[in-house]
């Protein structure tokens, strides 16, 4: 293009022709449908992740039960005869089940069919039955109605997740043994309740069996210790470096290093906590305090980075005010300034909590990725985190794990939107505008 | 002041756990494949048995093998699973460390080659998977960048279908005892790498156990069941899985047979199918007696209930070793006998 046109481009008048005000409109119109369209494909990406997590998940909070007619015979369920605790431990629990499904299926001979027959039971009915004589010892003698889980393999069949069509070598629930069920079902001695002990077991190599209790409690013990190490830690920093920091090289030094550590990818967090707390300390391994403070350590960035935003947000005028009033600096930061940024503060905790929660990486080198049955009690107790716990089931061979996994991503999907959901009313509530 | 006092409280949490108290809990390392069989029957043992259930993690072969020699006490692990056996190297960094070890093998797995039920009925040489997959291949009596596209570039009798196999990465066990027993016996079949097996065997390892980059083989990740899934979607592709996923999954994939046998259970248990591998778990002797229950451990991991025929352990997927074998193992792991290489 040649010089004079662009000189007589910028001479010209505003085109207010109507062709160019539709074309403008039109332009606007398009970036309108561009946000839409952007917005509907993550809503609609969401969409199918939490679709495919719910319904291949929700089937697990439903467990199939077979009623039978156990007679809790004396000799069995306690061995010694002293009606103790210790003598019903001993009780052949096993044996006391078997028998009843025996009884129902006189037809069933030989060791090879017994045993097919016996996997329709869950082998955690043992346990059941032990605590329904540990709670009422006076059922013994009695013969009841107890409804006991039935094994994963036919509680996939019940669900409908192992289709009844495919031909039976491929099939891991055998004609004879859907035969058998059939039969159970008739009697009426099928039922598909709560599977409440999803939420109160511990972890389990038999899917029916397995529980997030004892993940739920080591990641409530685990966020603890991190809340109690990275908060006061973390505000008492920010504090420090908003308002009492002299402005130098090495305050700028400090900062760097603090937006840098943000940043840092978790699983050095966990190198650090093997090396440090696990290896020079001589902490013990899979312990939820370790796990806090590893996890403590990856939040405080955070924590200190909103600590300090949140202290910026209120207006010096507030400091400059009580100090003229005489107070001193702690004072006018503590009794002023501080509150009035705690909403903020608190906000980015929660925030960094819940980051915390979702962690896995750091916490498998200081050994929280294991398989661990019993429920921690204490901080310094073997335990594992509900994301671990996802990890470790989402690689289980057995079938059944597959709706244990997406249930236990709906229970964490569950905590992280509470958390979040709080930080967003504390800051509605309580945040002040100037 | 709140503040003050929440730091106060953090300082004492501090102090209080550096105070450790004694161990009174087996903890085992190790293997991952090994890992569904090691927790089943520490579960088991922590029901029936006085003891606290053991603590199980899942680090690698390796990973365990590491742990389980850097020495002897409290804060060391009491066993390690592996799913390979221990290498000289390791035995001598646990010996280096005052580590005794009692070896125990229990039991093998299948590596399955498998594709969708979707998909063709596939049978193998080990000559065919080695030339599927190893990155240099010899071609008319020259070592070339692997050149087949199609398995019916490598043998006209095989399904004209693109190759594309999904498999572990290398630091997977499966992957070591995949490229150890099958592309080496595959590239055994040609005449000038035996040959070369004999005068260079470092040359030979590395052109058998290398696999090829061109985007024919994809890494899925550790997870089995991610590469289940993945075949369902694509019933051209074939995955290398360890057998338990095949046994749980057998309404949905196949296994392709090598030389004409099938993965199936009895198959590898006679030692018909060959790619199969032995596992096993590695106990501390100088924790015998220190951290209660090891032997006891061993004893439930033994039982004929187990780890035999019909034990648990085989519902889980385990192929157990001939009755001959499993008796005379069961008797040297109750004795403890001590391990020399």
């Amino acid at each position: 293009m040649s010089d004079t046109s662009k000189f007589k481009l910028s001479e010209a008048k505003p085109d207010l022709s109507p062709k160019r005000l539709q074309k403008r409109y039109r332009a606007e119109a398009r970036f309108r449908l561009y946000g839409i369209t952007a917005i509907v494909f993550a809503i609609g990406v969401l969409g199918i992740l939490l679709g495919s997590i719910i319904s291949s998940g929700t089937s697990a909070f439903i467990q199939t039960e077979i009623a039978l007619d156990i007679n809790f015979d004396a000799n069995i369920v306690d061995p010694e005869g002293t009606r103790t605790k210790e003598s019903f431990l001993e009780g052949n629990y096993r044996k006391l089940w078997r028998d009843s499904l025996f009884t129902l299926f006189p037809e069933v001979k030989g060791r090879k069919q017994k045993r097919a027959l016996s996997k329709l039971i869950s082998r955690g009915a043992d346990l059941t039955l032990r605590e329904k004589v540990l709670n009422d010892p006076s059922i013994i003698g009695t013969t009841k109605r107890i409804w006991v889980k039935s094994s994963a393999d036919i509680d996939s069949l019940n669900k409908g997740k192992i289709s009844r069509s495919t031909i039976e070598s491929d099939r891991r629930v055998k004609n004879h043994q859907i035969a058998w069920f059939d039969k159970l079902i008739d009697e009426n001695r099928e039922r598909l309740a709560f599977n409440s002990s999803l939420f109160t077991a511990g972890d389990s190599r038999e899917p029916e069996q397995a529980g997030i209790g004892g993940a739920v409690v080591g990641s409530f013990l685990t966020l603890i210790v991190t809340l109690l190490l990275s908060f006061p830690i973390g505000v008492m920093a920010a504090v420090y470096l908003e308002s009492f920091a002299p402005k130098n090289r090495w305050t700028d030094i400090i900062e760097v290093n603090i937006n840098n550590l943000a940043a840092v990818p978790s699983i050095v967090f966990g190198l650090l906590g093997l090396a440090v707390f696990l290896n020079f300390f001589g902490m013990p391994r899979s312990a939820p305090i370790v796990g806090g403070t590893v996890l403590a350590l990856m939040t405080l960035p955070t924590v200190i980075i909103a600590g300090r935003a949140a202290l910026k947000a209120v207006p010096p005028s507030i400091q400059e005010a009580a100090l003229a009033m005489g107070a001193s600096r702690l004072q006018a930061v503590s009794h002023h300034v501080l509150p009035l940024a705690m909403p903020g503060i608190l906000t980015g905790t929660i925030i960094g909590m819940a980051r915390a929660l979702g962690e896995t990486a750091p916490l498998l080198m200081i050994g929280m990725v294991a398989f661990i049955v019993d429920i921690p009690r204490g901080l310094s107790d073997p335990s594992t985190v509900l994301p671990v716990q996802i990890y470790l089931w989402a690689d289980a061979p057995e079938r059944a794990f597959v709706e244990k996994t997406s249930a236990a991503i709906m229970v964490l999907l569950l905590f992280l939107i509470l958390m979040n959901l709080a930080a967003v009313i504390l800051r509605k509530k309580f945040e002040k505008r100037w | 002041m709140y503040l003050k006092t929440m730091s106060f409280l953090a300082a004492i949490l501090f102090v209080a756990i550096t105070a450790a108290e004694a161990r009174d809990q087996i903890r085992i390392v190790g293997s991952s494949t090994v890992f569904p069989f090691s927790t089943s029957v520490a579960e088991q043992f922590g029901k029936v048995s006085k003891f606290k259930t053991p603590i199980v993690e899942s680090t690698g072969s390796g990973g365990g093998m590491k742990l389980f020699c850097a020495g002897v006490g409290q804060k060391h692990p009491d066993i390690t699973n592996s799913s390979r056996r221990i290498k000289k190297s390791e035995f001598n960094k646990c010996n280096k460390n005052g580590v005794g070890i009692t070896e125990v093998k229990i039991g093998f797995d299948g590596i399955v080659l498998g594709n969708s039920k979707a998909g063709p009925d596939l049978n193998f040489s080990l000559k065919h998977v080695f030339q599927a997959l190893a990155a240099k291949v010899p071609v008319d009596g020259k070592l070339i960048d692997n050149p087949y596209k199609m398995w019916s570039d490598i043998d006209p009798s095989l399904p004209k279908i693109k190759i594309e196999i999904l498999g572990p990465p290398p630091t997977s066990g499966t992957r070591d005892a995949f490229v150890e027993i099958a592309m080496e016996g595959g590239a055994k079949k040609f005449p000038s790498l035996k040959a070369l097996k004999k005068s260079n065997k470092k040359q030979f390892k590395a052109i058998a156990h290398t696999i090829r980059e061109d985007g024919v083989f994809i890494e899925a990740g550790e997870n089995d069941n991610l590469i289940v899934q993945k075949l369902l979607a694509n019933p051209k592709a074939l995955g290398i899985f360890g057998f338990s996923f095949l046994d749980q999954n057998a309404d949905k994939i196949k296994g392709a047979s090598i030389k004409g046998v099938s993965p199936e259970f009895e198959k590898i248990a006679e030692g018909q199918y060959p790619i199969s591998r032995s596992l096993y778990f590695y106990v501390k002797q100088q924790h015998l007696g220190v951290i209660p229950g090891i032997k006891e451990f061993v004893k439930e991991f033994t039982k004929e209930g187990t780890w035999g025929i019909d034990g648990y352990l085989v519902d889980k997927g385990l192929i157990p070793l001939p009755s001959d074998v499993r008796k005379a193992t069961m008797k040297a792991a109750r004795g403890m006998d001590t391990l020399s290489m």
